[in-house]
């Protein structure tokens, strides 16, 4: 079995003010792997989740995703985030959009985006060409405006379909239950086709009853094998799903191991006690 | 026999003020410069007030356009310490000076002025806009401008809708003070007409009643935006359990 590094964490410091947050995590995720963060509150895990899409900014340490160093400053960290989808406590629909524009809006403005600069492009390329002896070749565009939506929407009525609610294509967020909410923000998180899903606590704001259907939802997608990084307070679930478990506490991770070497034979004082408060 | 001569001395001042030379048209005529004025004044400031709030917004958020947001903080703080009576003589006898489109000038004052004051009530719109829009947004691979533009600034706007519109009206009367440099608004009416009838009784009569009508009848169009807003965030939040 290869095991391909898809981000691999070097040193990840994390300070607000003086509060020091992350102190140095180095850990890597593995393609296909399933990792469940847990700790106490307050121990740093949403900030580290959102450190490697930079939703926060890290004060030191390197990200690297896509063979780039994604914690510096330079790069294009749009570009990367479109292959990270992240799914929050708080759903965050976009209220002011339908669950399907929901779903569609974030690659349908990407790739018209990426369309009208092909467009620039070749503009360009004929402009230069008139003064060329050699001509240089337009890239082929095979694409359209027209295209890019109705494929969006097609992607989209499928993700739907495959989250169990394509009925509500064309209804508001703020009609929905919780867990319809985080459904649909898992399945538009899907939308981009990430290699990777982070999720933090994502049945944490959810009433007990619905809490079921996420978790269900996730299992499928760990069993089709998507990367995922979940920050959890499930321990069932993160014992049954996950391949890996960090414990982290004060900023950095104290232990890890299978859920079973964690769960059952914890070797650190610190999680043992953690265990003990939870399980 | 008093009476009826009490009564056909009204009626001379009322057909003088209204009647004779046509005189209503130039009520007409003035109504329609004020709602002008300050319809462009409307949009003028309600452009300029949803730059500066989103200037402000954009640097709260992510610390970014800070000498920008210094500019726009200085531009609100001038625009509402000083009396808009004195900005519209700056801008008339000063700034375009050169130019003799008094109700374009009257226009542009206004909507500057109102720029200010709508920033204030469209930063309290951006401010009620859920942090985890923007979060969202940005974790989807947007950039913060085109999240601004698709998710924020329309939920920001929709907001504070029923405030901008109250500042429409607020314009409406606020702009009568543009006769002072001899634009023939609504306001301005009652004096021309007495400067030939020397009664200003039913010219200030009317041009009030006027005032009330429009006022009376834009408020009345609020409250119906008002209701259908409350309406359609029913329809879109009734069932918190969805089937
Ligand atoms: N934006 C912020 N500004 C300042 N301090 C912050 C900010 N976000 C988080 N912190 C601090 O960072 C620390 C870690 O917070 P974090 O949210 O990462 O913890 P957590 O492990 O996710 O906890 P929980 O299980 O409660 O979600 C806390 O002390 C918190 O107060
Ligand atoms: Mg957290």
């Amino acid at each position: 079995m290869e095991n391909k590094v898809i981000i691999r964490v070097c040193d990840l410091k994390k300070q607000f003010g003086s509060n020091v947050v992350l102190d140095g995590v180095n850990t890597d995720f593995i393609e296909g792997q399933h990792v469940a963060i847990i700790g106490p509150s307050g121990s740093g895990k949403s900030t580290f989740l959102r450190c490697l899409n930079r939703l926060e900014e890290s004060t030191a340490g390197e990200i690297w995703f896509d063979g780039e160093n994604i914690a510096d400053p330079k790069v294009d960290i749009d570009h990367h985030r479109q292959k990270m989808g992240m799914v929050f406590q708080q759903f965050n629909l976009f209220n002011n959009k339908t669950v399907l524009q929901n779903i569609t809006l974030a690659p349908v403005i990407i790739r018209k985006k990426a369309l009208a600069k092909k467009k620039r492009q070749n503009s360009r390329t004929r402009f230069l060409n008139c003064f060329r002896k050699e001509k240089q070749p337009l890239i082929e565009i095979t694409e359209t405006v027209e295209s890019i939506q109705a494929e969006a929407e097609r992607t989209a009525r499928a993700l739907l379909e495959r989250v169990g609610l394509p009925e509500k294509a064309d209804v508001y967020p703020s009609t929905l239950s919780g867990g319809q909410k985080q459904r649909i923000a898992i399945a538009r998180a899907l939308a981009m086709n990430p290699k990777v899903m982070l999720f933090d606590e994502p049945t944490s704001a959810l009433d007990p009853e619905m809490v079921g259907e996420v978790l269900d939802l996730i299992r499928d997608l760990a069993k089709e094998g998507m990367t995922m990084i979940i920050v959890t307070h499930e321990m069932g679930f993160a014992r049954e799903v996950a391949d890996r478990v960090l414990f982290m506490a004060d900023g950095n991770i104290v232990e890890e191991g299978t859920p079973a070497e964690l769960f059952d034979s914890p070797k650190e004082e610190r999680t043992k006690q953690f265990l003990k408060c939870v399980l | 026999m008093k009476m009826n001569e009490f009564f056909s001395d009204l009626w001379r001042r009322f057909s003088k003020a209204v009647i004779v030379e046509d005189r209503w048209l130039l009520y007409l005529e003035g109504l329609g410069n004020t709602l002008l004025i300050a319809l462009m004044a409307a949009v003028l400031g309600i452009t300029i007030g949803v730059v500066l709030a989103m200037i402000n917004y954009i640097n709260k958020k992510t610390g970014k356009l800070r000498v920008a947001t210094k500019i726009s903080n200085f531009y609100i703080t001038l625009v509402r310490g000083t009396p808009v009576v004195l900005q519209l003589m700056i801008l008339y006898f000063v700034v375009f000076s050169f130019w003799d489109n008094g109700i374009m000038i009257g226009a542009i004052t206004f909507g500057l002025n109102s720029g200010a004051y709508v920033a204030e009530i469209a930063r309290s719109g951006f401010e009620s806009v859920d942090d985890g829009q923007m979060e969202a947004g940005r974790a989807m691979g947007l950039s913060t401008w085109q999240t601004m533009r698709t998710i924020i600034i329309p939920q920001a706007v929709r907001n504070c809708l029923p405030p901008l519109f109250n500042e429409f009206i607020m314009l409406v009367k606020e702009t009568a003070i543009v006769g002072y440099v001899g634009i023939y608004d609504l306001g301005k009416i009652p004096g021309l007409i007495q400067s030939r009838t020397f009664d200003y009784l039913f010219p200030l009569l009317i041009a009030a009643v006027l005032y009330l009508i429009v006022v009376l009848g834009l408020t009345k169009i609020l409250h119906v935006l008002e209701n259908r807003m409350a309406k359609s965030d029913r329809n879109r939040g009734g069932v918190a359990n969805g089937k």
